[in-house]
């Protein structure tokens, strides 16, 4: 084989998959270093830092999202398996969450309803236009879910994902603060509280810091992801002809 | 793990499946993890493949979420002109998501168990780390 002048093979490598895929891995681990560095402070968190180095390098190759999104799509297939594997932290819990079930399912309920409808009223005071505040509605649920959900009352699927990235960094990064301030202990309540407002992202962050809390978690973004799904369509209808929209 | 992984794979299809047939609004996966919790509670133990598969995905869970944040390029303009709004309620809804769900679950497991329960439980003067 003669050999290539680097712009062909670049050329050639941005047309394959391979490319989205490994800078994906490669921006991720990147990213976790930086955060392991600097002893896991909660503001440096992963998905950030690789989401930012990713933007910046498409944007200086010109590369478009579709491009990227070819190799990437093995890592995003990946969260439909990884919602399975929830059950295996749940069961492992079972006892444990079985007798919490009705402070299970009442926070739940607050949770999800709290993160709805502050989201929507606090953009929709400061003026976001409507496929924005419906976009923004599922944004405490996972972003396959968010997507679903968005989808189904009008707003923008892709636009619905970030949202839902963005929420989960939030929540990963300053649920730690929130939750000091109101001084929980209860590793159970900490992580079922992350879970609920910041989805996988959140349950992650309880994971790197106590396997209880990371099981609460999971339960928790399980569970809201669940709810969300069947309840927000339903409020949405129930919303809009209410309001006559 | 290749064992592990095929069965979260399997209960995955099988969760879209019922779903489908049943015209169920809950996510495919949703469902197929609630079957595969029936099914390891109905087996009484945990395989160690299905453990470790699940371990390995869900440690490093938030890397699964790269590829949708990245998305925010497609939606640079709308993001640009809405920044403050998004990034307010985003912000605000979060931090009040969390206390309310925190408060309300502390507030609900202290009337179920006013002895104030389980001694295994960390308690406030031992500060946890996240």
């Amino acid at each position: 084989m003669q050999a290539m002048p680097l712009t062909d093979i670049w050329v050639y490598l941005a047309g394959t998959p391979l490319l989205g895929l490994t800078l994906t891995l490669v921006a991720y681990q990147g990213g976790y270093w930086v955060y392991a560095r600097a002893g896991f402070r909660p503001l440096l968190n992963p998905v950030l830092l690789a989401v930012t180095f990713i933007v910046i390098v498409l944007a200086l190759t010109g590369t478009e999202y579709r491009t990227y999104f070819d190799g990437a799509q093995f890592v995003h297939f990946l969260l439909g398996p990884a919602v399975v594997a929830l059950a295996v932290p749940l069961a492992r819990e079972w006892d444990s969450v079985k007798r919490l079930a009705l402070p299970i399912a009442g926070a739940l309920g607050a949770g999800s309803l709290v993160a709805l409808g502050s989201a929507v009223g606090v953009a929709w005071m400061l003026g976001a236009s409507p496929a924005t505040l419906l976009s923004l509605a599922p944004k405490s649920v996972t972003a396959p879910i968010a997507m679903g959900i968005a989808e189904k009352i009008g707003g923008l699927p892709a636009l619905a994902a970030v949202f839902a990235v963005t929420t989960g960094v939030i929540g990963a990064a300053l649920g730690k603060y929130v939750l000091d301030a109101l001084r929980i202990g209860d590793w159970r309540v900490r992580g079922f509280a992350l879970g609920v407002a910041a989805h996988g992202i959140g349950t992650a962050r309880a994971f790197q810091v106590n396997p209880k809390a990371g099981a609460y978690a999971g339960l928790a973004f399980g569970l809201h992801g669940a709810f969300a799904a069947l309840a927000f369509p339903l409020i949405y209808a129930v919303a809009r002809r209410w309001i006559g929209g | 793990m290749l064992a592990g992984l095929t069965w979260l794979l399997v209960f995955q299809c099988l969760g879209e499946a019922l779903v489908r047939m049943l015209g169920l609004p809950v996510p495919g996966p949703v469902a197929g993890m609630l079957l595969l919790f029936v099914a390891l509670r109905l087996r009484g133990t945990l395989p160690a493949n299905v453990d470790t598969a699940a371990t390995a995905l869900l440690q490093h869970l938030s890397l699964l979420f790269v590829p949708a944040g990245v998305g925010v390029m497609l939606h640079y303009g709308r993001i640009a002109d809405e920044w403050a709004a998004i990034m307010i309620a985003i912000v605000v809804s979060t931090v009040l998501t969390i206390a309310v769900t925190a408060v309300v679950m502390r507030a609900l497991i202290g009337r179920q168990m006013p002895a104030a329960a389980d001694a295994a439980e960390p308690s406030s003067s031992d500060p946890p780390e996240h």
